[in-house]
């Protein structure tokens, strides 16, 4: 399979009074044709910033301090957040679907008017042809009558209605790439359930790849070929779904397994949870963030800045010094 | 299930709770939402009741009506021999300190303007449980520790606290009149996913450390509901479609609702997702306000027949325990 999108080290920090925030710090990562990704962690991690930094949507007090985000070949982080080349890509090539589907449309505007929007603007159409091309496309995302409701206004449509609007709307330019940040996580499950499975049609059909942003597991579980694990503005582990599961190696990856309940475990299970908080990511010391949280820590940890992301076998890498696979280094029962 | 029973600490019979629409000039009442519409369940000394369903189904309508913030329309609600449904506003206080709630939002649950220790200790003041200032202050710094805050930090303002620690803030306040029932409602959907397992664990905790006490566990997320509950009610519309205990509910789970419910959460687990059975459901939940004919979830149904538009179905004891509410069961 070719490589459609690569991410090497980015970094993007906000600049606040109290000092820089690096939201996302030297993050890496690739997406290959008709792939689907997941990109994990908790809120605050960055996961949002990495993929807002992809499209060039950060505004002020953020910059993109650095890395290069090569999309078809070309380093798209050298196009100005304004040029033409990057407003070609932005929304056309790639194309991003936000968490809350009631705020990110225009309740002033109709479905048609935003829907035909873009295709008028990326894919020159005339507003006949793009009027029946928004039609066709409410009818693929399932939204019955199309015809009659793509004048209606964003509050005459339910929630799980506005995200399928959202999903037609961020492939109704026939994107290469289409981004769904927690595309689900303000619905309710039988609807999630619909959607993520409609998304999963959708970009299989387009021939798209997907980028799925979540703090839920279970959805990347389902629906994700490799995962990619944040946290405070860094990738600690990555690999194949199936690697990831099975036999985690990052100790924060092994404490979020513990720490969900699930619906198939055994009566009785006790849940483990990760102690502390997530750290506050101003000033942050060049020792590893999860530190102070672990229960793998040695003494290596508090002397050597974050440790680099290392393979551990194949496509799986992990970042920590400790080796979490030998029961020797694992940690004593309180 | 209307049996008397010493071991029984709540009850509640065909509970109804109907919000009248007005419309027009006069404000006329046009018509009814029934938010809750014929709930009966019972809930044991000890024991937490998972009561799980999607936006809109009534699941927070019950607690409301249980702890008399609204004023059920008709049905009983038997805590300690008396009816919360029916006596008079003026006794309710008394009832709110045997029952207490934690909400779902730890932001705006709490009085920003009041310090953490004045949040945990003002229903101590409500209901003269304590006799003079140091009795007040062991008793709050004895909350902090049971919820595992530091009782140095009862000075502090809600701002000054994560969302995990403003959640413990609310179970401590929760706790300060010694309630028998707590009713949880959402309580962790707020938090993230590794503050969650510490929530849900400092619940099981205290339950276990009680002399008694039993939840209500209000929320949408039925692996979290079957994590912490015995027994798990499954509501629909204003309905319950199936109770039954928390380890029947995910290995034999019998009405179609309850199955579709149940596979379309992910599990954390790529290799029992690839063989798992999936039911999308079509269509989305209808409005209450009209809501169908016969059984509310009849449109949406994979199992349904025609007789299912007939008439509402009633819970059935299926087997010790368990009751489901299909005629197609």
């Amino acid at each position: 399979m070719t490589e459609l999108l690569k991410v090497n080290n980015l970094v993007t920090q906000f600049k606040t009074e109290s000092g820089i925030v690096k939201a996302v710090n030297d993050v890496s990562y690739y997406l290959d044709e008709q792939e689907i990704i997941g990109l994990v962690g908790e809120s605050g991690c960055g996961k949002s910033v990495s993929q807002l930094s992809v499209m060039q949507l950060i505004n002020a007090p953020g910059e993109i301090a650095g890395g290069e985000v090569i999309f078809e070949g070309k380093d798209i982080l050298k196009y100005s957040a304004h040029s033409p080349q990057m407003r070609a890509i932005r929304g056309a090539r790639i194309a991003m679907i936000f968490q809350e589907p009631m705020t990110s449309l225009n309740p002033v505007l109709t479905i048609g008017q935003q829907l035909t929007e873009m295709l008028v603007l990326h894919l020159k159409m005339s507003a006949e042809a793009a009027r029946k091309k928004a039609i066709e496309l409410l009818g693929m995302v399932g939204i019955p009558a199309a015809e009659g409701r793509i004048d209606d206004y964003p509050h005459n449509f339910s929630g799980g209605m506005r995200q399928r609007v959202m999903i037609a709307m961020g492939l109704s330019c026939n994107p290469r790439i289409l981004i769904a940040d927690e595309p689900t996580t303000a619905l309710d499950v039988t609807t999630q359930a619909q959607l993520l499975e409609l998304m999963r049609d959708m970009v299989k059909h387009f021939r798209a790849s997907l980028i799925i942003v979540t703090h839920n597991l279970g959805v990347v579980a389902r629906y994700a070929k490799r995962i990619y694990i944040m946290y405070a503005g860094r990738i600690v582990e990555s690999g194949t779904t199936k690697d990831i599961f099975s036999k985690p190696r990052h100790p924060y990856t092994i404490g979020l397994l513990k720490c969900i309940p699930r619906l198939d475990e055994e009566e009785g299970r006790k849940l483990v949870p990760i102690e502390g908080l997530p750290p506050n990511l101003i000033n942050m010391p060049p020792t590893c963030a999860f530190l102070p949280r672990c229960s793998w820590k040695i003494d290596k940890c508090y002397k050597e800045p974050w440790p680099e992301i290392t393979p551990v076998d194949g496509n799986h890498y992990t970042r920590c010094y400790v080796d979490t696979s030998d029961v020797k280094n694992e940690p004593k029962k309180q | 299930m209307n049996q008397k029973n010493n071991n029984v600490i709540l009850e509640v019979n065909d509970l109804k709770m109907y919000f009248p629409v007005m419309r027009g000039l006069l404000r006329r009442k046009v018509a009814d939402i029934k938010a809750v519409d014929g709930v009966s369940f019972n809930l044991k000394k000890d024991e937490t009741l998972g009561l799980v369903g999607e936006s809109g189904c009534g699941k927070t309508t019950i607690g409301r009506c249980i702890l008399g913030l609204y004023r059920a329309t008709a049905g009983n609600i038997i805590f300690e021999d008396k009816d919360i449904a029916k006596i008079p506003e003026k006794k309710l206080r008394e009832i709110r300190r045997e029952i207490a709630l934690i909400f779902q939002d730890p932001y705006s649950s709490l009085d920003p303007r009041q310090n953490a220790g004045n949040i945990v200790g003002e229903p101590l003041k409500i209901h003269q449980m304590v006799m003079n200032r140091g009795e007040y202050k062991d008793r709050v710094e004895q909350l902090f520790r049971t919820v595992g805050l530091d009782p140095s930090m009862t000075d502090r303002f809600p701002h000054e606290f994560s969302g995990g620690q403003r959640q413990r803030i609310g179970v401590a306040r929760a706790l300060a009149c010694d309630p028998s029932l707590i009713i949880c409602d959402e309580p962790i959907s707020a938090l993230d996913v590794s503050i969650q397992a510490q929530i849900i664990n400092l619940l099981e905790e205290l339950q276990d450390g009680a002399r008694e006490l039993s939840y209500l566990f209000i929320a949408h997320d039925l692996s979290v509901v079957r994590h912490i509950s015995d027994r798990v009610a499954v509501m629909y519309l204003g309905h319950i479609f199936e109770i039954c205990k928390s380890r029947e509910l995910y290995e034999k789970p019998l009405h179609p609702y309850t199955r579709a419910l149940l596979s379309a959460i992910p599990i954390a687990d790529p290799f029992v997702e690839e063989t798992r059975e999936r039911i999308i459901l079509k269509g989305e939940v209808p409005s209450p306000l009209n809501p169908p004919s016969g059984c509310p979830f009849h449109p949406r149904c994979f199992m349904a027949v025609p007789e299912c538009s007939e008439s509402v179905p009633t819970l059935k004891e299926v087997s010790p325990g368990h009751e489901v509410a299909c005629i197609r069961v």
